[in-house]
């Protein structure tokens, strides 16, 4: 970097930033800068840099935003804030609790929500920027998976993906539970029965943990430097490592007219995209303070302080645990003693393996797809969910899995609200959440498959105009178009059944595993129409064109079947 | 790395990998033309746009006035104004600032997408991976350093280095050991009533007493059907403050029913019941929970954070949910003032699980009790198989 460094400052230096005439203040102020830092380098580097636009490409930002939005807030935050499980008695200006004993932290919280202006904003903005934060991280995490931008070269940025996910999950946790409130305090000491669970070293980690017994007045000024200090600094390099993995790979882009996995085709970062990123900035912002302003959420004054005799019915984590919290419900209360140990299988197993193994699981899609299919190349261009579609229905399946734990998670509720038995509601679940993956599988691959084919129908017989034609004979069809060249081109950007290498088989002949796996990838998958297909259908169609040109009259106005057929779809329709 | 970006353009064709989908079907259209806006050609609309924009900022910064207006002239807290339901400053100052941002955001957007010139470009790509020039210049400058360090010709100073680098792992984790004492080490030294999960602070004779209030109870008081929520009089004697106290709660808290004894079918529980009177730890076997939902008819308690269900006729035992264990049961006797008292502590470890935990099942646990407290409790009143 240093030799094309001097060079651009250079320049920079005489012609550029410092012109014959009178230097801009603007110009002057760069050139400065540049003269210390060798800013213009990075500059050039970044200001012409392409990204391709599509809506699902600002998922991501969202997120990024989100977590802005939590800096900016939960800074402020941390100067009312008091993490301090010191007992005072409340005397702030919320009536139905003054007079009452509680952790400082709880008081704390009080205070910024009734004494401190727009503390209760700060609150509720961090709070929904948290749920935003999250489910910004989940949703971009499905678009990327679903159109293939996991694949090579960028399997590491998912990695760093999935490791955001888990951290801002931790980051939630810690956080909600600083306020010491009697929700909070409960899922603490919910966690700290996870922890106790775990076999062997269980009671060391929470006694550890809390400095001693459960709940002890340590917990909440170490989960408070977690929050703001240890799981921030990682999440802060995490996404720095992202975004500069994004930028050095260049953004993926959809498959169309000039698009190819040799370019990227966009508008340059400077000025297009400096601007809508940080109009979008203020959006987002905008949007959480509205939410705030608007939705009260986590009132801990509706609470009171945390007791370790009391509890709420309806006590549930935020939405992101929920997932969890349902596999603890659902799970058979199995536990096994044996010489004078306790194992705990019904805590272990919900809540502390299978969360870690779903994660496992997720981190490894892209290098387990890239196993079972060999394609060892690089892509850029991205692919529609249902070209992909063992891909599309695996992760259907996933979501499938998460959503059923999930609603366990809200057992209770829907017991209530929809008066049901909620012990039949945890066996039906118990079932589906092994059953119901395989059937969303399945669903799913088959949808992908049908999708294929009406893709191969659209590019070979034209799309479904709506016009029916009656013969002279008195026979109907339906009148088709040929689809815009654009979409056509789009459409067969795709790869023509497997592409890896075959696997070699095993020494008594048989296929490898993987090599079974590969033929399960692939099983059904549609290849687009060879170039002989579509020119006979072409041909098919003028034939069919001239055929009803023959008849008297005129069959339909405007778009006839004729040489002309790509200008037929560019006129307005509706002459 | 600029001059490494030359060579990788020059290197790029080699790189199959990036001629992926080259079975193209159809010839590709290429890039389109570029269409220009109304605000690119006609000065009209690029002035509508431009009053558009600056509207959007306009009511921006008028918001973020109106945000300092609000600050000083709404009172804040649970007495303050009420607006529609709405806490007045909270809804004043998060629509004012939620504006404010939304406002400035919409402009620039405006700007961005109406006067920002929006030509599309292309970019090419490179692969990944660097060229084979540059890995083996990497290469080679790598093996210089190594070679240069004699990082590999004196692999025993550079063991040594590791290991030595490794053992600074040592000290941070060392001092991690002072996060907290041991379950062990507290039990083992009691600094506190109860300390140590094997231990609480109900002991024979201390008096079962209201939560919250405090006040002792009589047998007589409790209807059958009733449920109590109930502590150890230690709680309300004011010996434990701060986190002692906090730890006694977490571990004592107790549930008293009073039910007919004639439907209370185990011979433990009836044993350490008081006419009909049963006692239970409150705390949820599965992960510790305050457990208080009770169905009166059928004498079972559901735990409202996982809905374990326990029968507290039958010794506590688990009839649905994810709990793997009973609840403990805490026996019962009467003291010479005619009020409730515990004969024991819990005879096994309430709450959690852990993998230190010597579990046995009731009948074990009884005898084991009835060998080391019976004699004591009979001065409670207790006497096997009745009261």
């Amino acid at each position: 970097m240093s030799t094309d460094t001097s060079k651009v400052a250079a320049s920079n230096g005489t012609d550029a930033a410092a012109p014959a005439g009178k230097p801009t203040k603007a110009g002057a102020a760069a050139n400065w800068a540049d003269e210390r830092l060798g800013i213009g380098g990075l500059s050039k580097f970044l200001s012409r840099k392409i990204f391709p636009d599509h809506w699902s490409f600002m998922l991501g930002e969202i997120a990024l935003w989100s977590f802005v939005v939590l800096l900016v807030t939960g800074t402020f935050l941390t100067l009312w804030f008091k993490p301090s499980m010191a007992e005072i008695t409340y005397q702030g200006s919320y009536a139905p609790l003054r007079g009452i004993d509680m952790s400082e932290a709880m008081a704390s919280t009080l205070d910024i929500s009734f004494d401190v202006r727009g503390g209760l904003l700060l609150r509720q903005v961090h709070h929904w920027a948290a749920m935003l934060f999250i489910a910004s991280m989940m949703i971009h995490m499905m678009r990327v998976f679903f159109t293939g931008a996991h694949r090579k070269p960028r399997e590491i940025n998912w990695v760093i993906g999935a490791t955001l996910l888990l951290l801002g999950t931790l980051e939630g946790f810690t956080g909600y539970s600083l306020p010491d409130d009697l929700l909070s305090g409960t899922g603490i000491r919910a966690a700290d029965g996870f922890m106790m669970a775990i076999p062997i070293v269980g009671t060391y980690l929470s006694f550890f943990l809390f400095g001693g017994e459960f709940p002890g007045d340590d917990i909440i000024p170490r989960l408070f430097t977690i929050h703001v200090l240890l799981i921030p600094a990682i999440l802060l390099a995490l996404i720095g490592a992202h975004l500069i993995l994004l930028i050095y790979h260049k953004h993926t882009q959809w498959p169309g007219p000039g698009r190819t996995e040799k370019n990227v085709v966009g508008y340059p970062m400077v000025p297009n995209y400096i601007s809508k990123m940080t109009g979008f900035f203020f959006i987002t912002f905008g949007v959480t303070a509205l939410l705030g302003a608007f939705f009260s959420l986590n009132p801990v004054w509706k609470f009171g302080p945390y007791d370790p005799t009391k509890v709420t019915a309806g006590s549930q984590p935020d939405w992101y645990m929920g997932w969890p919290d349902g596999a603890l419900r659902i799970m058979p209360g199995w536990e096994s003693h044996f010489w004078g140990s306790t194992w705990s299988w019904n805590i272990f197993f919900p809540v502390i393996v299978l969360p870690m193994l779903a994660w496992m699981v997720v981190l490894m899609l892209p290098f387990i797809e890239a196993w079972i299919t060999g394609d060892k190349r690089e892509h850029h261009l991205l692919q529609r969910p249902r070209n992909a579609p063992t891909r599309t229905a695996t992760f259907v399946a996933l979501m499938t899995f998460y959503a059923g734990f999930w609603a366990a998670g809200g057992n209770d509720i829907i017991a209530i609200k929809f008066d049901l038995s909620i012990n039949q509601i945890t066996y039906f679940l118990r079932a589906f959440v092994f059953l119901g993956p395989i059937v969303a599988f399945m669903i799913t691959r088959r949808w992908c498959i049908s999708l294929q084919r009406k893709d191969n129908e659209k590019l070979l017989h034209g799309y479904e105009t709506g016009t029916v034609i009656r013969t002279p004979e008195g026979a109907y069809h339906e009148k088709h178009l040929p689809v815009h060249e654009d979409e056509a081109y789009a459409m067969t950007v795709r790869d023509r059944g497997r592409v890896g290498e075959e696997p070699e088989l095993k020494k008594n002949g048989k296929p490898t595993f993987r090599a079974k796996l590969r033929a399960f990838y692939y099983d059904h998958d549609v290849d687009k129409p060879t170039t002989e297909e579509l020119s006979e259908a072409h041909r098919h169609a003028e034939h069919e064109a001239h055929e009803l040109a023959a008849h008297e009259g005129h069959v339909v106005d405007g778009h006839d079947f004729d040489d002309h057929r790509h200008s037929a779809v560019e006129e307005p329709l509706s002459h | 790395m600029s001059s490494d970006l030359s060579e990788i353009e020059k290197h790029d064709d080699s790189h199959p990998e990036l001629n992926a989908h080259t079975d193209a079907l159809l010839p590709d259209p290429g890039m389109h033309e570029h269409h220009w806006r109304p605000t690119d050609v006609d000065p009209k609309a690029e002035k509508r746009a431009e009053r558009q924009v600056s509207l959007f900022f306009g009511l921006s910064a008028l918001c973020s006035v109106l945000f300092v207006v609000a600050y000083f002239a709404v009172e804040p807290g649970y007495d303050g104004d009420v607006w529609a339901g709405y806490g007045a400053s909270n809804l004043a100052l998060g629509s004012t600032l939620g504006f404010a941002l939304l406002f400035l955001g919409i402009g620039v957007i405006q700007w961005a997408r109406k006067l920002v010139v929006d030509i599309e470009h292309s970019e090419d790509r490179h692969p990944a991976a660097s060229s084979p020039a540059t890995r083996e210049v990497a290469i080679a400058e790598l093996k210089a350093a190594l070679n240069e360090s004699g990082m590999a010709r004196r692999p025993f100073i550079r063991n040594a280095m590791i290991g030595s680098a490794a053992l600074l792992g040592l000290p941070a984790i060392v001092m991690l050991k002072d996060l907290g004492q041991t379950n062990a080490q507290i039990t083992a030294e009691q600094p506190y009533p109860g300390a140590g999960l094997e231990h609480t602070v109900w002991d024979a004779g201390v008096r079962v007493v209201r939560d919250v209030v405090g006040t002792p109870i009589r047998p007589g008081d409790l209807e059958i059907g009733d449920l109590v929520n109930a502590e150890p009089a230690t709680i309300f004697d004011g010996s434990l403050h701060g986190a002692p106290l906090q730890i006694a709660k977490s571990k004592a808290a107790t549930i008293l029913l009073r039910m007919d004894p004639n439907d209370i079918d185990n011979d433990v529980t009836r044993n350490w019941s008081v006419d009909g009177i049963v006692a239970y730890s409150k705390i949820c076997t599965h992960v510790g929970c305050p457990i208080s939902l009770n169905e009166r008819t059928t004498h079972h308690l559901l735990c409202p954070c996982h809905q374990s269900t326990f029968d507290l006729a039958d010794h506590g035992k688990v009839i649905f949910g994810p709990a793997g264990r009973h609840l403990p049961q805490l026996p019962l006797g009467v003291d010479a003032d005619g009020f409730l008292v515990a004969l024991s502590d819990y005879p096994e470890p309430v709450g959690v699980s852990y993998w230190e935990r010597n579990t046995h099942d009731i009948d074990t646990i009884f005898d084991d009790w009835s060998k080391n407290h019976a004699a004591d409790a009979e001065q409670y009143g207790y006497k096997e198989g009745g009261q």
